[in-house]
């Protein structure tokens, strides 16, 4: 499919008039110009079909009344004198490659090397409302329009100035690598223009963005902006941050998930402790500061605190399960035939840590009328109102520097740890630097929650009649953002929504199953019963890794009943072209129905969400030989994917080469979700501690053939969502692999849970002390 | 309190602190050394991997006071030095990261090059260049799942190591 006919199939608001926008050039003393970053959905409401002059879209009255609009909420690129653009980017980067792709769309439009643009992040700026959120894989999605808007009005107004400068027109200039030249031959640079291009006053600009064809950075691989610092070790993670007086600092927490402090008995032996400045008693447990973390550990080790009981006192695995299942709710399957025939299945979803690999931390500096703190966080406005609720400030006395985070997961949507840090400083009346002990992560830190999922699918002689799903789970706390963006929304969501709650709202907003199966319907239920028990939070996907699991087994039972090949039962019920052209990119790239040994197998899966689908296909190895490998203590080895292959569709790409990466680590996330990854409940306590316990990837995990990945280019000129995309069908492509290899359906993830394979760490004191024989280690 | 001296990237250093503390707090809290990475505190996630003396080892579990004044601490910040890189140029295996594009967040890699580098000398003092399994057992944990690039940059980076 060519690009127009895409267009022409796909958006019939299409055409020139897609690319024309409103920005502003704003008041300084070099320039500085802004797009509002909601631009996006005025863009997409605005449907107007085929129209194909600016002014049609933006008249002089819309002009008139855009240009009155308050200019607070406005996104600003500044051109400097040295010849460099930059933006403070109002999301947080995480891995992910945001900084990367969002400079690469800057230069595109300013026709500037990447390397001249300098991207940061923005600290907590609440007049942005709800569009400070990074999360949902929307990042690129949400801010693609905004950004080229000021790019584009950046560079019309250097265009402007070099005119006068050059002594000729706009129309006889061309800009290449942030230079200006004449057709004559002269040249001036953007840094040279800076100043003569900036204004006095505010005004309205109407620019027409770059077209795709004229893309000369957006679509190439690009390396990570960031990725010198990382491999030498400079850049900057929040415990690397010198800031005077934020001693190290850590909580001493207790044995109970959600347990809370109730009387220290030794606090003044344990500030003799050497190093020890403060221990100080918050609600989530008793918090030491000494001249290292190291010392926080020894101190908290000989803490000696009386602890309340938790949120799950006396809960185990068992009883949530039995609760979850007693709550799910029933099909309702539409009257089918007699002949009709029902495949039904449950599975169930265990708990697992969102945790990064940086754990959560944060520097905070409390005083009596102000406040400033550095953390990673994805919805850092929602942050900075409970900091301010918490430490009786308001909201305007708190500033929130957002630092580049070390992964997140989801686990930094929340402020957990800039919210708890807030408090120890106000506490102590000292700036405090915040860092969770890992053990404290599976125990206290934010969960995927635990859920059922239930699919009835009846078919008649080969035809698929209906598809239910009925997921049941415990309850997934929203309350960094996306659940009051949701209210705020609320009379502009489709219809049907109203009356459900934020996580039934969210459910139905992301799930969508790709196949025509008859009547399909897919509910959730999370029973109230659960609400606050457990810290929980989404995992790198919401819903959809546990649902695509579910639903994508339940498929290849579905193809057995119906006696045909997995692959041909999907391809023979995929909605549309960009599904297809996925599920056949992997079944060729992948040689599906190939020849295996016994006890190996092929497996294959597909999710469509963020604006795109992607299918996955895997090779499992699950011979003895290969199950039972040893590798020595701590290690779980088990069944081995030996290859992937990965086929994406994710609209316009900005960065092949950030696809790719997400596409692969997404990968990994699915595998340890299937096969090796989650916590263990038992009598109130998680008893996972580390990364010795949890068993999220190893190399020895990774596909020994490799980890394929093929874009597939649908034509699209708008980005989707990748951050999240691959985990889905990654997970569910192991899933029928597994079932496939062993002739077993597995309905209980992941797959190991049943055995815990370790000795857990102590529950008091709460945290483990740091082994001594390091040098026996070395190699 | 005990004086501790020992050599880090290529120079002397002496930091006035228990004998207990475990070097990579001597390192990141004291001395301000931040490439190695807490990522656990009990030698399992290897985030803090070093080198010692030209060999790997993770400063969460060693004693600072176990250290000799002649033992060389090297973290991330002193690799180059180790091959005789000047100013702004980097060790084979720190470009072959690049060159791959393999970090994600960033967090591990300062370990996973440290433990990559010390795995290619192992192998070569045993007379024999990097197997599969020597991969596989590597253990610093990506949480990113960057692993498939980190197995292609070690043999990129062992290929350049002379």
């Amino acid at each position: 499919m060519t690009a127009l006919e895409h267009d022409q199939q796909e958006a019939p608001e299409g055409g020139l008039g897609r690319r024309g926008f409103l920005g502003w050039v704003m008041a300084g003393t070099t320039l500085v110009v802004a797009a509002d970053l909601g631009l996006t959905r005025t863009a997409a409401t605005a449907a107007i079909p085929s129209l194909p002059q600016v002014p049609e879209i933006y008249d002089l009255e819309d002009l008139q009344t855009d240009a009155a609009l308050p200019t607070a909420n406005l996104i600003t690129v500044t051109i400097g004198t040295d010849g460099t653009a930059s933006f403070a980017l109002p999301r947080m980067e995480v891995g992910q490659g945001i900084v990367t792709s969002t400079a690469m769309i800057l230069a595109e439009e300013l026709d500037l090397p990447v390397e001249k643009v300098k991207v940061t992040l923005a600290p907590a700026r609440p007049e942005l409302l709800f569009n400070q959120l990074t999360g949902g894989s929307n990042t690129t999605f949400s801010t693609f329009t905004p950004i080229r808007v000021a790019a584009a009005v950046a560079r019309r107004r250097l265009l402007d100035a070099a005119a006068i400068q050059l002594g000729t027109t706009v129309d006889r200039l061309t800009t290449t690598g942030g230079i200006v030249s004449d057709t004559l031959g002269n040249t001036v640079t953007y840094g040279d223009l800076a100043t003569s291009a900036a204004s006095q006053v505010v005004e309205a600009v109407q620019v027409l963005l770059k077209s795709k064809p004229d893309y000369q950075v957006i679509g190439k691989p690009r390396n990570r902006t960031d990725a010198r610092e990382a491999v030498t070790g400079r850049k900057k993670f929040t415990t690397d941050l010198d800031v005077p007086g934020a001693l190290p600092t850590m909580v001493c927490r207790p044995p109970e998930h959600q347990g809370s402090p109730k009387r220290v008995r030794n606090k003044a032996r344990v500030l003799t402790m050497p190093g020890v400045t403060h221990v100080a008693m918050v609600d989530t447990g008793v918090a030491v500061r000494a001249k290292t973390f190291g010392q926080c550990i020894d101190a908290i080790r000989e803490l000696e605190v009386d602890w309340n009981r938790g949120t799950v006192s006396g809960e185990s695995d068992q009883t949530v399960l039995a609760k979850l299942k007693a709550q799910e709710l029933p099909m309702v399957v539409p009257q089918v035939p007699v002949l009709a025939q029902q495949v039904d299945t449950r599975f169930e979803f265990m708990f697992r840590s969102s945790a990064a690999l940086e754990p959560y931390a944060a520097i905070a500096d409390v005083r009596e009328d102000r406040a400033e703190v550095w953390a990673g966080l994805k919805a850092p406005i929602v942050a900075q109102g409970n900091i301010a609720a918490a430490t009786g400030l308001r909201q305007d006395q708190v500033k929130v520097n957002v630092v580049t985070g070390g992964g997140s997961f989801g686990h930094k949507l929340f402020g957990d740890h800039a919210i708890e840090a807030a408090k120890i400083s106000k506490a102590m009346g000292v700036p405090v630097k915040l860092m969770w002990h890992r053990v404290d992560e599976p125990r206290q830190g934010r969960l995927h929650p635990m859920a059922t999922s239930r699919v009835r699918a009846t078919m008649l002689a080969g035809q698929v009649l209906s598809f239910e799903q009925r997921h049941t789970s415990v309850t997934t706390d929203f309350s960094h953002g996306l659940g009051e963006m949701i209210t705020s929304l609320a009379d502009e969501l489709p219809t049907g929504l109203g009356g459900l709650g934020f996580a039934e709202t969210i459910f139905t907003l992301t799930q969508e199953l790709p196949y025509n199966f008859g009547v399909v319907t897919q509910l959730l239920n999370e029973p109230l019963e659960f609400e606050d028990k457990f810290s929980t939070g989404s995992m790198r996907n919401i819903y959809s890794p546990d649902t695509c699991v579910a639903a994508e087994l339940t498929i290849d039972l579905m193809a057995k009943k119906a006696g045909k090949d997995p692959m041909q039962f999907r391809l023979d019920h995929v909605k549309n072209k960009r599904v297809r052209a996925v599920l056949e990119k992997v079944k060729k790239e992948g040689s599906w129905g190939r020849t295996m040994p016994k006890g190996m197998a092929q497996g294959v899966a597909l999710h469509k969400e963020y604006k795109g689908a992607t299918a996955v296909l895997v090779e499992i190895d699950c011979r003895p030989q290969t199950v039972n490998r040893d590798l020595g203590k701590e290690t779980y080895t088990g069944p081995r994917v030996t290859k992937a292959v990965i086929a994406v569709d994710c609209g316009l790409v900005i960065n092949p080469r950030g696809v790719e990466a997400q596409m692969q680590g997404g990968f990994m996330d699915g595998l340890a979700m299937t096969l090796s990854a989650s916590n263990h409940l038992r009598d109130g306590r998680f008893l996972e501690g580390s990364w010795d316990n949890y068993f999220y990837t190893r190399q020895w995990n990774v596909p020994p053939e490799g980890v394929e990945v093929h874009i597939v280019d649908p034509g699209s000129d708008t980005p989707g969502g990748v951050g999240e995309a691959a985990v889905g069908s990654s997970a569910a492509a192991v899933a029928c692999a597994y079932a496939r290899a062993t002739g077993t359906l597995p309905t209980r993830f992941p797959i190991n849970h049943g055995q815990v394979r370790f000795k857990p760490k102590s529950f008091v004191p709460s945290l483990p002390a740091s082994p001594t024989n390091g040098l026996k280690k070395t190699y | 309190m005990p004086k501790q001296t020992f050599i880090l990237n290529g120079k002397p250093v002496t930091v006035n602190v228990n004998d207990d503390v475990r070097v990579l707090w001597v390192l990141r809290d004291l001395l301000g050394v931040t490439g190695p990475k807490y990522g656990c505190g009990i030698n399992v996630c290897k985030a803090c991997t070093s080198h010692l003396n030209g060999k790997a080892f993770n400063p969460c579990s060693v004693k600072v006071g176990d250290l000799k004044r002649s033992d060389k601490v090297t973290t991330i910040e002193g690799l180059p030095a180790t091959v005789g890189a000047k100013g702004e140029d980097l060790h084979p295996m720190q470009e072959a990261w690049l060159e791959l594009d393999v970090a994600q967040c960033g967090y591990c890699q300062p370990g996973q090059i440290m433990a990559a580098v010390a795995l290619v000398k192992r192998v070569r003092r045993e007379g024999r260049g990097i197997t599969e399994a020597d991969l596989d057992r590597i253990r610093n944990v990506c949480r990113c799942g960057t692993y498939v690039r980190i197995r292609e940059a070690i043999e990129k980076g062992a290929r350049a190591m002379r």
